[in-house]
C-alpha cells in the first residue's frame, strides 16, 4: 500500500517537475499508446503553425495513464495542460468536475458540431451537461482474418460473417484443418457482441436512468457464444494486450480478432509487422455494427487561462483540423471524428497491410451506420465486474444466468448511492 | 559572536534541530496522509467533488456483514457465502498466499542458512549472494519474467513439460503418464494463488536466509563444543541449541513476512494482469483496495479498507508476538 501511494506520489511530483520548469509556451500533453502516435504526428505539423509553442508529450500506459490523470486530478498536482481520454474512460472523468466545460465561451466546443461525427459529443457530456472532452477518433468496430490461414482451412470469408453460428462453425473447420485458434480470447468475441444491438438511448452496461443491463438477452447471448467458443476449444485463453496475445500473432496463432478499425496500427507497427498483405478486414457477423473505442481530449479546470488557451488552440488542432485528421488516420489508423476527413481521397487508397484492401473505405460505411452509444462512469466498474464473471462462465462452467445476475448485483452493489 | 551563535544553537535545542529532518518528513509524507485517509474513510469523495459525509458507512459497506447467518457459522456455506464477498474473499485470498508463500519461506530459509553457514567456506557469499539476488530484483522485472516461463501457448514451462509428455520411442509415450501431454493453463483458477504464491516465496527466501546467517553468526562456538564434548549429535546440536537461540530473529523476520504479506500487491497484480485472475483467487487485499479507489473512483471506501487492514495486521502482530516471544 505504502508503495503504491509512493509511485501515485513519484508519478505526481515527475509530472509536477516538468510543469514546474515548463516556460509560458510550453505545452505538456498527457496521453497513451497508440493514441499518443497522434500527438507524435502532430508536433512538427503544429511547430510550423505555432513555432513559439514546445509541445511535451507525457505518455502512460493505458489503464496507468487514466489512472495518473484521475488522481493527478483529484491532488491538483502534476496536471498537464491536455488530457487524452478513452471512451471506456470519458464517462468517468466527464462526472469529476474538474475539466473545463468545453461548450461555453471562450471554446465553444459545440460550434463544431455539425463537423463531427455526432454521437461522441453525447459521449463526452457529463450529466450535468458539461462538454468534458473534444472527440479525436473513433472506433468503428471490424474483424480481420488471417486470409492465408482461411484459404489452408478452406474457409470463405462469407462463413465468417454470415452469421455467429457460422462464424464460430468456420472456426471448428479453422482449428481442424489449419490447427490454428479462431480468437486470441473468447472475450473478444463477447466484448463486440455486447457492443453491437445497443438500444438506442442505451449504453454498453447502464440504461439512460442508470440501471445496470447485465441480465438482458445481449448479455446473455454474448455470454453463450464466448462459451461455445471456449467449450469448442476454439479460443487460445490469451487475453488481449498481454505479452502472450502479440507473441501470437506473430507467430501465426489466431485466425480472427474483433476490435476497431485501429487494430490495423496496432498490428501494422509492432503486434505482428511481418504478417503484412495475410490480413483482411471484414464486417462483423451477422451485419453487426459496434463502436470499438474512440478518443477525446479534455482541459483541466486547474491550470491558468493562459495555458488553457493555449491548451484549446492544440485541442481545436488535435480534433477539427482536417488535415490533422487525416495525418492521424494514415499514421496510426484512428479513425477520425471529423467528417471531412473520412472523405479525403486517402481513405479510398489500399491499405497494403491486408493486400491491398480497401479497408478504410469499408470502415467509412460502418461508421456511418455505428449506433450512439451513451458513456457512464461507472463504466469501468462494469467492464471489470463483467469480466470477472465470464472468467467464472468459461473456465469454471458457471451457469451463464447466475453469472450475469451475481455480477448484475455486484455493479448494483458497487453503485450504492 | 560566540554569545550569538549560542543562542542559535543552546544545548537546549540542537537535538530537536538535529532529528526535526526525520520528524518534518515523517509529518509530511506519513502523519498528515494517515491523518487525512482516516479522515477521509467517513467521507464519500471521488477525489473531485466535495465530499460527503457518510459517518461509518464505508466501513459498514466493505464489512458487508448486514445479512450474514451468524447462526451457521460452522457450516460450509457460511464460509462459501463470506468468500463470496469482495472483502472477505480479497482477505482469504491475501492470507492463504501469505501463508502458502510465507511458511515455506522459513522452513527452507533455517535450514539453508545453517548449512550455509556451517559447511561453506569460499563459495559461501557467492551463494549467499545468488539467494539474496530475487531480493534486490525489480518486482515488475521477475513477475514479467515469470510471467512468460509460465505462458500457457508459448511458455518454456510448457513447452518442457509437453515435450517430454510427448517424447516417444517405438510408438509409444513412456512419460506420459507422469508429464501432461497437453499445455497447462496456468491463469486457471485453481493454479494463480499456487503461482503467486510461488514467486513471492522464490522472491524473499533468500532474504530470510540472510537474516538467520547474521543471527547464527551471533551464537557462540564454544555452546557447540561444549555439545560435541557432551556426545551431541549434529542433529541434536541443530535441534537444541540452533533453533533456541535463534527464536527471536525468528520472531522478528515472522514479523515482517507477515507485515509484506499482508500487503502483497506487485507479484500478483502484474502476474493476473490486475484482474486477480479467474474467479479473482489472487485478488489480495491491497489489489482490491487499488480497485475501489482508482477504478471505482471511491477515495473514501478505499481508505476505509486501508484502515481496517490496519487493524488486521496489528492483531496479527500481536498474535505473532505472543507465540514467539519468550518471558524472560
Amino acid at each position: 500500500m505504502k508503495k503504491i501511494s509512493l509511485a501515485l506520489l513519484s508519478a505526481a511530483c515527475l509530472a509536477t517537475c516538468f510543469s514546474a520548469s515548463a516556460q509560458q509556451k510550453k505545452l505538456t500533453v498527457a496521453s497513451f499508446p497508440s493514441f499518443d502516435e497522434a500527438v507524435k504526428i502532430a508536433i512538427p505539423i503544429y511547430k510550423k503553425l505555432h513555432p513559439e509553442v514546445e509541445i511535451k508529450l507525457v505518455s502512460l500506459g493505458y489503464g496507468d495513464h487514466h489512472n495518473a490523470m484521475v488522481s493527478a486530478l483529484a491532488t491538483g498536482a502534476g496536471v498537464p495542460d491536455v488530457i487524452g481520454v478513452e471512451v471506456g474512460f470519458i464517462g468517468k472523468f466527464a462526472e469529476t468536475g474538474a475539466l473545463e466545460d468545453l461548450s461555453k465561451a471562450p471554446y465553444n466546443g459545440l460550434s463544431f458540431k455539425s463537423k463531427i461525427v455526432p454521437y461522441t459529443f453525447a459521449q463526452a457530456t457529463s450529466t450535468t451537461g458539461a462538454l468534458i472532452g473534444m472527440p479525436a477518433d473513433i472506433g468503428p468496430g471490424t474483424m480481420i482474418y488471417r486470409k492465408d490461414i482461411l484459404d489452408k482451412a478452406g474457409v470463405a470469408e462469407a462463413d465468417l460473417t454470415k452469421s455467429w453460428e457460422s462464424y464460430i462453425e468456420a472456426g471448428k473447420k479453422i482449428k481442424e484443418k489449419a490447427g490454428v485458434f479462431l480468437v486470441p480470447h473468447a472475450n473478444s468475441v463477447s466484448d463486440v457482441y455486447i457492443r453491437s444491438n445497443v438500444k438506442s438511448g442505451d449504453g454498453i452496461y447502464f440504461d439512460s436512468a442508470d440501471k445496470p443491463l447485465l441480465t438482458t438477452p445481449r448479455f446473455v447471448q454474448a455470454f453463450q457464444y464466448a462459451k461455445s467458443i471456449r467449450d469448442a476449444g476454439l479460443d487460445a485463453k490469451v487475453l488481449a494486450w498481454s505479452n502472450e496475445w502479440s507473441e501470437g500473432f506473430k507467430r501465426s496463432a489466431f485466425a480472427t480478432e474483433m476490435r476497431g478499425a485501429w487494430m490495423l496500427g496496432q498490428l501494422s507497427s509492432w503486434l505482428a509487422p511481418d504478417t503484412k498483405g495475410k490480413w483482411r478486414a471484414a464486417n462483423l457477423p451477422n451485419g453487426s455494427y459496434a463502436s470499438w473505442g474512440g478518443s477525446f481530449y479534455a482541459i483541466p479546470k486547474s491550470i491558468d487561462s493562459e495555458q488553457k488557451k493555449m491548451a484549446w488552440d492544440f485541442v481545436k488542432f488535435m480534433t477539427t483540423d482536417k488535415q490533422m485528421q487525416v495525418a492521424a488516420f494514415s499514421g496510426l489508423d484512428a479513425f477520425p471524428a471529423v467528417l471531412e476527413a473520412a472523405k479525403d481521397p486517402f481513405v479510398d487508397q489500399p491499405v497494403e497491410f491486408f493486400g491491398g484492401q480497401k479497408a478504410r473505405a469499408m470502415w467509412r460505411t460502418t461508421a456511418a451506420k455505428i449506433p450512439a452509444l451513451k458513456v457512464h462512469k461507472l463504466d469501468p466498474v462494469a467492464d471489470e465486474i463483467m469480466n470477472a464473471e465470464l472468467t467464472k462462465v468459461l473456465d469454471e462452467g458457471k451457469d451463464i444466468k447466475l453469472a450475469l445476475n451475481d455480477a448484475q448485483k455486484q455493479v448494483e452493489r458497487r453503485m450504492r448511492k | 559572536m560566540k554569545k550569538n551563535s549560542h543562542k542559535f544553537l543552546s544545548k537546549k535545542w540542537a537535538p530537536y534541530l538535529f532529528i526535526s529532518p526525520f520528524f518534518i518528513i515523517f509529518i509530511a509524507f506519513a502523519l498528515i496522509p494517515l491523518g487525512f485517509s482516516a479522515y477521509v474513510s467517513l467521507y464519500q469523495w471521488d477525489g473531485a467533488n466535495a465530499m460527503k459525509w457518510e459517518g461509518l458507512a464505508n466501513y459498514v459497506w466493505v464489512l458487508d456483514l448486514q445479512d450474514v447467518k451468524w447462526g451457521e457459522i460452522f457450516s460450509l456455506d457460511f464460509w462459501r457465502d463470506l468468500y463470496s464477498r469482495d472483502f472477505w474473499r480479497a482477505l482469504y485470498n491475501t492470507l492463504w498466499i501469505g501463508f502458502v508463500a510465507g511458511l515455506p519461506q522459513h522452513l527452507v530459509a533455517i535450514p539453508l542458512a545453517y548449512f550455509i553457514h556451517t559447511k561453506l567456506r569460499v563459495l559461501r557469499n557467492p551463494i549467499l549472494a545468488i539467494y539474496f539476488l530475487p531480493f534486490i530484483t525489480n518486482t515488475v522485472a521477475i513477475a514479467l519474467v515469470f510471467q512468460a516461463l509460465f505462458s500457457t501457448q508459448f511458455g518454456v514451462v510448457n513447452e518442457i513439460l509437453t515435450n517430454i509428455g510427448n517424447w516417444s520411442i517405438f510408438g509409444m509415450s513412456p512419460l506420459s503418464w507422469l508429464f501432461p501431454t497437453e499445455k497447462i493453463d496456468w491463469a486457471r483458477g485453481d493454479m494463480t494463488r499456487w503461482t503467486v504464491s510461488f514467486v513471492v516465496w522464490w522472491r524473499y527466501v533468500g532474504w530470510n536466509t540472510v537474516l538467520y546467517i547474521a543471527a547464527l553468526q551471533t551464537i557462540p562456538q564454544d555452546l557447540y563444543e561444549a555439545a560435541r564434548v557432551d556426545g551431541a549429535t549434529p542433529w541434536q546440536q541443530f535441534w537444541n541449541i540452533t533453533i533456541p537461540l535463534l527464536r527471536p530473529m525468528m520472531f522478528f523476520a515472522v514479523t515482517l513476512t507477515l507485515i509484506g504479506n499482508l500487503q502483497l500487491f506487485e507479484e500478483p497484480y502484474i502476474l493476473t494482469a490486475g484482474t486477480g485472475g479467474s474467479g479473482r483467487v489472487a485478488e489480495t487485499s491491497a489489489m482490491y483496495m487499488l480497485k475501489i479507489g482508482m477504478t471505482d473512483g471511491d477515495f473514501g471506501t478505499a481508505s476505509a479498507i486501508a484502515w481496517i487492514l490496519f487493524v488486521f495486521i496489528a492483531l496479527l502482530t500481536v498474535l505473532n508476538n505472543l507465540l514467539f516471544s519468550t518471558k524472560d
